[in-house]
């Protein structure tokens, strides 16, 4: 079934000036393949630190992989040598980040960004290497392709650009697709361009795609199945219609906009808001002080995810689910 | 009687383009090409547009920190580009304006007492007791504890800056603000609380917002009136529920068709334009969408569509729309 | 308590707090610090040397022939010169006026660098243009070059000489301080300022000023220790400081003559130069680091 992509039991910590921080704590994460995963989290919530950990691109320090296992078609990404990731990257998972204009060199042309990225990776001829950059560009819908090849980043729009990044992403053969809010910096018109390239790349080249973005309702519609993250936490994880549906978890709730009464006053904010964040420790839920329903086991200890229905594949990790029995009937927390 | 109290006529605002040597004016960026908007005392205008619309620059000549090409802006019926110092100085009074970046828009090495109390200090002469007391107010206001006066603003979160910026932009009782992408740069539930404080202090103060957005939940819940702007120029505008409900013109459609929201079912009900949006400098001949457009006709091409008036307050610039109806569907 | 005082108080509680996290973070670098500490050394002899020098008479004249060119001693302890001067004193003597002099040329040079930065950058146009090119013209001289000529055409002295170190140093400020500005005017805070009408100088001074002052800081301490140098090596071409100022560079000029006979006469002032130039270097990088990562923040 899935034994294809697992982060497992993945601890990682930063070191800052006020101590040593936990920001990724996922005790366990499965990608199917050829399915696309969405990862929702604010800023904050630690989802670019997951992405870039997968890949080993994190610059540590101040980042500080302290445990865990990330398997790849049965190798452990934590484990491998330098050499042997250089080998993984861009060859069988890539990544894309938000900002096109800091990701391509202004100085070469597209074309040469691409051909080199070909080179690199295979054993090909100059101008083999041409046409595939050609036959790239082709597939991320690019219009006029030939004179696309001969143009400088600076001379493409924006959503253009971040075209071409999809195509350096995937020039060579990768399977797995990580996506770090491709379209944050992209007008919603085009957003919706790219967005739907991902999906149709996704069904031609049968990738796998792990799409992390903040806005909730874009991860529900490109994704299959998606995981909220909090505060490095996975807080609530199931298909985009079984959350959708039925939203369990407050802090999914509230980013569904389902807005209790007691949230719709105005907060004054008080001194004890204003100190700094907790560092999340494991004796104390993550989203406690923001929380309108918890109780006092919430203050305790850090619940763990657990089913939401049996049979389906939708869990959640808040102690108000915990606490209920799990049965067929809709489990609600009384909202 | 509601008098518009804020009137755009006409304005257009180019910027040159230098080429050669001696450098000469070869082109000019259109970034405002003849906008007309009335803006009644207590409405809020939501002003929604990607990126080259305009709206930056629209928002720039409002406050005057650029002075237009052609046209007018009239405050309370005065021409805002014929005023002396004096006046000028009156007018800062009037509209301020709420930036999208709640981090940059704040000198990071200020502290917020004195961020909070730039504008006083410029403009009265008051003591700093004075200044201190009226900013400890002004926080108060926007539901900031006595105890930020003495921190810098990268100690505050997003939607706790955004606060503190319109705990400044209100410290001249201005009548006008201006609300540029107040929620974009600040997580969901910061955002919430933002435009709930705004609604309270426009209640309270009868204040006039101009609400610069492309979160199109944010427009629903705020405005009253709504302009879409393309390439320059409004290409519709209405009262923001029918606009919502029957948008008129093919941009506004498709724009509101992008944005996935939570009734969205999946990826194939967002639709995605064709092209990219023009540039400025090379606006295309006749109606400058039809380059984009998905039901473009011949005339579209040729010339420049007129203004229909679609009902009392509901106006779009399209050759597909007939007075008083709505043309076809068009997606 | 008044609310006046009450502000002040916590006011100052405020910036003393930001002051204890700079030296925090400065003490991490251990070699920054050894520096500091170096320069804070050099600072107290230069102000109590007339009071702790040996022999005070040495410094600028009393011939002493019976004594000249004396192995280093006790009573002599980096030897002495041809004229029999105790060499100890006239070099520790020679760190008030190297310290001085370029404590004064930097700030001089700032003086007339910043602002012309500033107002190149805020403005634009015309006036960017006049200082750009103006700063251009002098950055295209070889620093010690152009301060060979101006001193030259000024006449040797020490005064003179500090005058030429000023008017090529400014331009490094202004090109630095411009840059900045051009980036900075663009940030919605300077937008927000505007908006509120507040005029051009505060913009300038208030807002734009404390947001590029760290690269400023940074150059102005390594150049501390550059002036020295360039001072030095002035002097040493005999356009500086003349007989009997014992100014360093002017003390390892005289030495050449008696190279080979007395080489405690050339290795200690060159070593005074060599310590006083590396400590401000190291200080200068320190503060990079320190200030960086703190702008990070931002």
């Amino acid at each position: 079934m899935s034994n294809y992509f697992e982060i497992k039991d993945l601890k990682i910590n930063f070191e800052t000036s006020e101590g040593i921080k936990n920001v990724i704590d996922i005790n366990e994460l499965n990608l199917h393949k050829g399915e696309t995963f969405g990862i929702v989290g604010e800023s904050g919530s630690g989802k670019s630190v997951l992405a870039m950990s997968i890949l080993r691109i994190l610059s540590s320090p101040p980042a500080l992989i302290k445990s865990g296992k990330i398997m790849f078609k049965g190798k452990n990404l934590l484990e491998l040598k330098e050499k042997e990731i250089q080998k993984i990257r861009g060859k069988e998972i890539s990544m894309i980040f938000q900002d096109p204009r800091s990701t391509l060199n202004p100085v070469f042309t597209v074309g040469q960004q691409i051909i080199n990225v070909i080179r690199h990776n295979k054993f090909l001829s100059k101008k083999e290497a041409e046409k595939e950059a050609l036959r790239m560009i082709k597939l991320v819908k690019l219009p006029d392709a030939k004179n696309t090849l001969h143009k400088y980043p600076n001379e493409l729009s924006g959503g253009q650009r971040q075209r071409i990044i999809i195509a350096i992403a995937l020039s060579c053969g990768a399977e797995l697709l990580i996506a770090d809010e491709p379209t944050r910096n992209l007008d919603v018109t085009i957003q919706a361009g790219i967005l739907k390239l991902i999906n149709e790349l996704k069904e031609e080249l049968e990738i796998t795609v792990l799409f992390i973005a903040n806005n909730v309702n874009l991860v529900f519609i490109v994704s299959g199945r998606v995981a909220v993250l909090y505060k490095g936490k996975i807080i609530e994880i199931g298909t985009s219609q079984e959350i959708r549906e039925e939203p369990i978890h407050p802090y999914t709730r509230g980013l569904l906009g389902i807005v209790s009464p007691a949230e719709r006053e105005i907060k004054n904010l008080t001194e004890a808001n204003l100190k700094e964040g907790i560092k999340a420790e494991n004796s104390i839920c993550p989203y406690f002080y923001e929380c309108k329903k918890r109780i006092e086991i919430c203050k305790k200890i850090s619940p763990t995810l657990t089913k939401v229905k049996v049979n389906n594949g939708h869990w959640v990790s808040c102690h108000r689910v915990i606490d209920r029995e799990v049965d067929n009937e809709s489990t609600s927390i009384g909202h | 009687m509601n008098q518009p109290a804020l009137v755009i006529k006409n304005l257009k605002k180019y910027f040159p383009v230098y080429s050669g040597f001696p450098p000469r004016v070869k082109n000019w960026i259109k970034a405002v090409d003849g906008v007309t908007l009335n803006i009644k005392k207590g409405e809020t205008l939501g002003i929604v547009g990607e990126s080259g619309c305009g709206k930056s620059t629209l928002v720039n000549t409002i406050l005057r920190l650029e002075e237009p090409t052609s046209g007018e802006v009239a405050l309370e019926g005065q021409d805002i580009f014929r005023l002396n110092k004096k006046e000028v100085a009156k007018l800062r009074k009037e509209i301020q304006i709420v930036f999208q970046d709640p981090f940059w828009s704040l000198n990071p090495r200020w502290l917020i007492k004195d961020i909070v109390g730039e504008p006083l200090r410029v403009h009265f002469n008051l003591s700093s007791g004075e200044i201190l007391s009226k900013v400890e107010k002004l926080l108060g206001m926007v539901g900031i504890p006595k105890i930020a006066l003495y921190k810098y603003p990268h100690e505050f979160s997003g939607g706790e800056r955004q606060r503190i910026a319109i705990a400044r932009a209100l410290a001249l009782e201005p009548n006008f603000v201006i609300l540029d992408e107040p929620t974009s740069s600040i997580d969901v539930f910061s955002q919430n609380q933002i435009l709930k404080l705004l609604k309270k202090l426009k209640e309270e103060f009868n204040l006039t917002y101009i609400l610069i957005s492309h979160d199109l939940s944010v427009v629903k819940s705020m405005a009253d009136k709504i302009a879409i702007m393309y390439l320059g120029k409004v290409v519709e505008y209405g009262p923001a529920k029918k606009v919502f409900e029957s948008p008129a013109h093919p941009y506004t459609n498709a724009l509101f068709k992008a944005i996935p929201d939570a009734n969205t079912k999946d990826i194939n009900s967002i639709i995605a334009l064709e092209g990219e949006v023009p540039s400025a400098i090379n606006i295309p001949s006749g109606c400058r969408f039809h380059t984009r457009c998905p039901v473009a006709r011949e005339i579209c091409h040729k010339e420049e569509p007129p203004v229909i008036k679609l009902s009392e307050e509901h106006e779009a610039v399209c050759f597909l729309l007939k007075k008083g109806e709505r043309g076809e569907s068009w997606l | 308590m008044s609310k006046k005082s009450n502000y002040y108080n916590i006011l100052i509680k405020r910036r003393l707090e930001t002051l204890k996290e700079y030296l925090y973070l400065l003490k991490q670098n251990k070699l920054t610090f050894a520096a500091l500490i170096i320069i804070l050394f050099l600072i107290v002899i230069a102000i109590i040397a007339p009071i702790i020098v040996p022999f005070p008479s040495h410094i600028y004249g009393a011939v002493n022939p019976q004594d000249k060119l004396l192995s280093p001693s006790w009573t002599y302890l980096f030897g002495t010169d041809e004229m029999g001067r105790d060499l100890f004193s006239r070099i520790l003597y020679g760190t008030r006026i190297s310290l001085l002099g370029s404590l004064i040329a930097v700030a001089m040079g700032l003086l007339i660098g910043v602002p012309l930065g500033l107002m190149a950058g805020f403005y634009g146009g015309f006036i960017d243009e006049l200082v750009m090119r103006i700063v251009d013209m002098f950055l295209s001289f070889p620093p010690l070059l152009l301060a060979m000529a101006i001193a030259a055409f000024l006449g040797p002295s020490l005064q003179n000489a500090i005058i030429a170190l000023i008017v090529s140093w400014w331009p490094w400020y202004t090109r630095l301080i411009r840059g900045q500005v051009v980036s900075i005017k663009e940030r919605e805070f300077v937008r927000a300022a505007r908006a509120i009408g507040t005029p051009s100088w505060q913009i300038m001074y208030k807002h734009i000023l404390p947001n590029c002052i760290s690269p400023v800081i940074v150059q102005a301490s390594m150049d501390l220790g550059g002036i020295i140098l360039t001072l030095a090596a002035l002097s040493f071409l005999g356009l500086g400081a003349q007989a009997p100022i014992p100014e360093w560079g002017l003390i390892v000029n005289t030495s050449r003559t008696y190279f080979l006979k007395a080489w405690w006469y050339g290795i200690f002032p060159g070593m005074a130069i060599f310590i006083a130039v590396l400590c401000f270097n190291l200080l200068g990088d320190g503060l990079r680091e320190v200030l960086d990562p703190k702008t990070k923040k931002y």
